[in-house]
């Protein structure tokens, strides 16, 4: 076969793009390219994330590399017919450049990618995760089959070791310290973990992995296991990642019969199975210790961290445990070399990060960006800046354990270090943008809202203290906040980041402080004035139309599921005792004529 | 009226318990008897009867001979489990970041007003159950809501109205 003079159609059917049908056009290129008997040589594929959500759904086509947006099964035809069977563009489907208006052609044109760099994610997007022989064609498995041809155990763990390369779940562990730890227990038998509990309430990016290069993930773990000497592997997955489980189960299924997995891999005489557990939908799981606990069947309970999981992991046995994006990287490092990969990044933080770029940014999307690249880029070049033009005000790193980053501290550079500096952390790669309309104290009570759910109980700071910190944050909240509330606040976190048992409670505070930290202000309004400047704190929170700026339209009107808008003479009033500041008004406004008050009565 | 209810709905899901017994049994059977496969099989009655049968969780308690205690906890720490039934349609909102910052919450009240449910609830009449679920991978149409297994992007309050309409809900009930 010869693919080279092939055209290839790439439907991304990632999560954002599948939601919004991309499955339809799927099915509708395979239906009419097979069904015609027309001489067209085009290969159609579905793949996963191709990364900007944005404007999916999705359709690349290759090897001319034109990317079709927002495309409709009812826009297949003009596709097959001017850009498979002619040479021509539609051009009506490009993406639009925000400035200049005019179409581009390529993604690597586009802001969006342009300032890029994959390699966990080399895969996804290009290949079908369905079909094993397109991973091959990548140079799939050549790093296994590298690793098991060496006269020695430790070339893979030496190679690791020498990248650099730091776990992508959070914490940044060096990864080859934690694979030579274990390689160097006596006991057996021995396994090997991959965390795809993917907690992170706003985030997508081990799942898009798992999706869209399962291969990767499985391949990167055999390595590890050949290493150390591991003969069974587990993957852990959340349970509603329903693609993610079927593509991983189908990838494991080809790999075994390909030689891959299995008695004697390659013929090297080494035994390796990855058996795939569903997690149960509980964000605590992510942790190590209680991942462990719950693939034993208990409940997922962390324990202390007195012996490590390196020796006293699964079933008391030595363990390695790494994340998704952290297993994707190894095959790349493998083939590619130390040397190369250290390469990328900074000092202390080699190679790239994935994250699920979200919030109110333009181009919401999957990204990955080398380690070290301004915040500022990120959220502005390849981010495109903030939806509607308004004004930004924080983003937020690392999940519920991260915190939020203010305007002054764009500049700051995205990598392990730098981001705990400024009192966040990487995290496993959730990147939330926030614009004016976002209350900070708002965010810090939903953050603790969802850790008050997710506390396993087990030891009393992270309990109670999480649960007294929400009670304070939703007093004020709602108006009820009182002097001495920050004091108080800071005292609880002070308390839970020092006693608590495991991460999640240790890391809890963290969106308490750091918006305490940068924007206390906000806080004094909801307190002393009983104001939430953003808007979004209903009790503290009226709207109402500036009569020198509506032109009178009608479409805020329109939009209120209330009807509290109506018009008197000229212009469009808000009936106060019938809105529920649900802000659809202001979000439809063109003029910005709707305005956030105080709070007008005590009800 | 009330009680009629109530007698129907628990004639109803009893019969369904006695009919579907042999699919708990067949699951069973499926797996080794070693406590590592228990929340595999949970999730697997889970998914079938779209809650934990008592029944169901007895028969798991002597195939495993364990207390039923220890069933219950599982059962009540993973959210993918649930002891209480499900609705004909499961509405999921997601409250996952992105949503949220894009007005999940007020998703979740107008929710409480056509219906009069809240998270976790199902309304009397066992029609809809509501949920909130975590980032579901479609941050750019946020906020997002999902009724079985059917979509809805940028989702608002008017919008939403409408869906719940179609679905046979409305507010004056
Ligand atoms: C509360 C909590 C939740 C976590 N959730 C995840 C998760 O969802 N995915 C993940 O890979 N790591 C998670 N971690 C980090 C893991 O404990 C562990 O450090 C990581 O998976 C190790 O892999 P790495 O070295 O490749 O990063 C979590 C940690 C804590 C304390
Ligand atoms: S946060 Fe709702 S889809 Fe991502």
């Amino acid at each position: 076969m010869n693919d080279m003079d092939k055209k290839s159609i790439l439907v991304c059917c990632g999560p954002g793009c599948l939601s919004d049908n991309s499955d339809e056009v799927l099915a509708n290129f395979k239906q009419k390219l097979q069904g015609q008997d027309i001489d067209i040589k085009a290969v159609v594929k579905g793949t996963g994330c191709q990364g900007l959500c944005e404007m999916g759904p999705l359709v690349r086509i290759l090897p001319q590399d034109i990317l079709y947006c927002k495309v409709r099964a009812a826009d297949v035809d003009e596709i097959i017919e001017k850009t498979i069977i002619g040479n021509d563009i539609v051009e009506r489907l490009l993406y639009h450049d925000t400035d200049s208006k005019k179409g581009v052609v390529s993604s690597n044109q586009i802001d969006f990618y342009r300032g890029q760099k994959k390699i966990a994610l080399r895969n996804v997007g290009l290949i079908d995760p369905k079909n094993i022989d397109d991973y091959i064609a990548q140079d799939g498995y050549s790093a296994l089959k590298k690793v098991l041809t060496q006269e020695s155990r430790e070339y893979a763990i030496d190679e690791i070791e020498r990248s650099g390369l730091r776990g992508r779940g959070g914490a940044g562990f060096p990864t080859g310290i934690k694979w030579r730890q274990c390689a160097e227990f006596e006991e057996k038998p021995k396994y090997v973990i991959c965390n795809g509990d993917e907690g992170d309430p706003g985030a997508f990016m081990d799942r898009s992995i798992i999706e869209g290069d399962p291969h990767s993930v499985i391949e990167g773990m055999t390595i590890c296991a050949y290493a150390i000497g591991a003969n069974n592997g587990f993957m852990y997955i959340r349970d509603e990642y329903f693609l993610a489980i079927s593509n991983m189960t189908h990838a494991l299924k080809q790999a075994r019969a390909s030689g891959f997995l299995g008695k004697n891999i390659l013929g090297s005489g080494f035994d390796f199975d990855i058996e795939i557990v569903r997690g149960g939908g509980a964000f605590v799981c992510g942790e190590s210790t209680a991942l462990i606990a719950s693939i034993e069947g208990r409940v997922g309970e962390p324990r202390a961290k007195y012996i490590h999981s390196n020796e006293q992991g699964l079933w008391y046995k030595p363990t390695v445990l790494n994340n998704v994006e952290t297993w994707a990287n190894v095959p790349f490092i493998i083939n590619q070399g130390a040397e190369r990969f250290g390469k990328i990044g900074t000092k202390k933080s080699k190679g790239t990060k994935v994250f699920s770029l979200v919030g109110k940014v333009k181009n919401t999307g999957l990204i990955e960006v080398p380690m070290g690249m301004p915040l500022r880029q990120i959220i502005f070049d390849i981010g495109g800046g903030i939806n509607g033009n308004r004004k930004f005000k924080a983003v937020q790193t690392g999940g519920p354990s991260g915190g939020c980053i203010p305007e002054d501290h764009l500049d700051i550079n995205v990598d392990f270090d730098s981001l705990a500096e400024a009192g966040s952390m990487m995290g496993s790669g959730g990147m939330i943008v926030m614009d004016d309309r976002s209350c900070m104290v708002d965010v810090a009570r939903y953050y603790l809202n969802f850790l008050s759910g997710e506390s396993c109980g087990k030891c009393i700071p992270c309990r109670e203290g999480i649960k007294r910190m929400l009670e304070i944050l939703n007093d004020i909240c709602c108006g009820k906040g009182r002097e001495g509330d920050l004091e108080l606040l800071m005292e609880i976190a002070e308390t839970v980041e020092e006693a608590s048992l495991c991460g999640l409670g240790k890391t809890a505070p963290n969106p308490v402080i750091t918006t305490l930290r940068y924007f206390k202000d906000e806080y004094i309004a909801h307190i002393k004035e009983k104001r939430c400047p953003a808007g979004v704190c209903r009790e503290l929170t009226s709207y109402h139309i500036d009569q020198e700026l509506c032109r009178g339209c009608g479409l805020c009107s329109k939009q209120c599921p209330q009807d509290a808008i109506a018009k008197r003479d000229k212009y469009f009033a808000i009936d106060e005792s019938l809105c529920v500041k649900c802000g659809s008004c202001i979000d439809t406004c063109r003029f910005d004529a709707i305005k956030v008050g105080g709070r007008i009565s005590c009800k | 009226m009330d009680d009629e209810r109530k007698v129907s709905v628990k004639k109803m899901s009893d019969e369904k318990i006695t009919t579907d017994i042999s699919f708990t049994k067949e699951i069973l059977t499926k797996y080794p008897k070693e406590q590592r496969y228990l929340l595999a099989i949970l999730q697997d009655i889970q998914r079938h009867y779209k809650f934990l049968p008592r029944k169901s969780l007895s028969m798991v308690q002597e195939y495993f001979d364990i207390p039923l205690s220890r069933l219950y906890s599982m059962a009540t720490f993973y959210k993918a489990l649930s002891l209480k039934p499900k609705g004909e349609y499961v509405i999921k909102i997601c409250d996952g970041t992105a949503c949220h910052l894009r007005g999940s919450n007020i998703i979740i009240d107008e929710i409480k007003k056509l219906l009069d449910i809240v998270p976790g609830d199902t309304t009397r009449d066992g029609r809809f159950s509501l949920e909130t679920v975590n980032c579901l991978g479609s941050c750019a149409a946020a906020p997002v809501v999902v009724i079985n297994d059917r979509f809805f992007g940028k989702v608002t309050p008017s919008k939403l109205k409408e869906i719940i309409e179609e679905y046979g809900g409305n507010g004056d009930e």
